[in-house]
């Protein structure tokens, strides 16, 4: 190889910068998440919830809106209301739960631009 | 390349049969017309399914009084920009001459084509505004309701086009910092979406009365299942003289006038 002595460090320079954000922070744990402020349990296991929440949301809007059915009935039989703002939020905090690990996730869903957390417009208004 | 006489003959013969094939197979799905005319009328339709309409006796209704509007607004967040170009429409008052285009005429009644009349989504039967959305973001549900799928719109406007009452609003700007007061179980709208009354489709699927109907103190709107002959509405229909909304425009409205 013709000029080696140039080539290879300023490679490595610039492999070391297009490698930066991969190795310049440290692994951040996933945010310790808010516990509900009521409720014993979700509709749903917790790993359950963690890994498919977002299709059971999308699955909810599409019935709701288009065929009418708001009634969700959970694996162990109980039933609920298909309901983000009035279900969901019912017992969790928007801010210290959804929000913190969506953040971490860099996931921006846009489910705010039209629902409330009840209980952040009931402290505002 | 050159053709000779019998290939051009046998060629124009294949071609005439394919294209009256096609033809042929247009007709039987159906053209534009059959479409029209396959909207469910009053006489067609199934007494066992629910098919939602309103009456408004405009004779009852107080000059002034805002009720069902107020009511219609705070239970829907619908903003308040104050100016006519961004206003957002739900149910609204206008002069009996926007509603009824055709019967204000010069000589008509002292007062009456300036009258405040009230006015929301018609629900049609067969209604333009659903034809045209290109994302099925609006749609009829099997009980009548014309539904927004806020979520699928992307804010085209052809349903504003294509809906002749004008009862379609779009959303040209944010609308949360002009509500005055928040219904947080009701969603509010983001910039970009078109919006107009849902017939308080989430009130209905509770098994309650729109929200309007109910605020009504006066019993100007009376509201029920059109395909229910003993139903408040069908008698109201049956006793009464009633308007509809432009109907030579085959849209059949299932919102219905006592002027």
């Amino acid at each position: 190889m013709y000029n080696a002595k140039i080539i290879l460090p300023v490679l490595l320079v610039f492999l070391g910068l297009l490698t930066y954000p991969l190795w310049s922070q440290k692994a951040s744990a996933p945010p310790v998440l808010a516990t509900p402020l009521k409720g014993e349990h979700c509709i749903e296991s917790k790993d359950w919830m963690r890994a498919n929440h977002m299709q059971l949301l999308e699955q909810w809007r599409h019935s709701v809106v288009r065929d009418q059915n708001r009634d969700h009935v959970a694996t162990d039989g109980q039933h609920y209301n298909k309901s983000l703002s009035n279900t969901c939020l019912d017992c969790h905090q928007k801010e210290q739960f959804c929000d913190s690990c969506h953040t971490y996730a860099s996931v921006h869903p846009y489910c705010w631009e039209c629902h409330f957390d009840p209980k952040e417009v009931n402290h505002v208004h | 390349m050159s053709i000779d006489r019998r290939d051009f003959l046998k060629k124009l013969g294949l071609g005439s049969m394919v294209s009256l094939g096609g033809f042929g197979f247009l007709k039987k799905m159906g053209g534009p017309e059959e479409a029209i005319a396959s909207g469910a009328t009053l006489e067609t339709a199934d007494p066992n399914k629910v098919r939602w309409g309103m009456v408004i006796e405009m004779g009852k209704c107080q000059e002034g009084c805002t009720d069902c509007i107020s009511v219609c607004h705070l239970t829907h967040n619908v903003p308040d920009h104050g100016n006519k170009k961004d206003e957002i429409k739900w149910i609204w008052k206008t002069g009996y001459k926007h509603l009824f285009t055709n019967e204000a005429h010069q000589y008509a009644q002292d007062g009456l084509p300036d009258k405040p009349f009230l006015t929301l989504c018609n629900h049609c039967d067969n209604p333009p505004c659903t034809r045209v959305c290109p994302t099925e973001a609006t749609f009829a549900r099997p009980d009548g309701i014309v539904q927004m799928d806020f979520h699928r719109c992307i804010g085209c406007r052809f349903c504003m086009a294509g809906c002749p009452y004008g009862s379609r609003s779009f959303n040209w700007r944010d609308p949360r910092p002009n509500l005055k007061e928040i219904n947080p179980n009701f969603p509010t709208r983001e910039r970009g979406v078109v919006e107009k009354c849902n017939f308080c489709t989430e009130r209905i699927d509770k098994g309650e009365r729109p929200a309007c109907v109910e605020a009504c103190k006066e019993g100007v709107l009376t509201f029920g299942n059109l395909n229910d002959p003993n139903s408040e509405i069908r008698q109201l229909l049956a006793e009464k003289r009633t308007n509809q909304r432009k109907p030579e425009l085959g849209t059949k409205p299932s919102v219905f006038y006592i002027v």
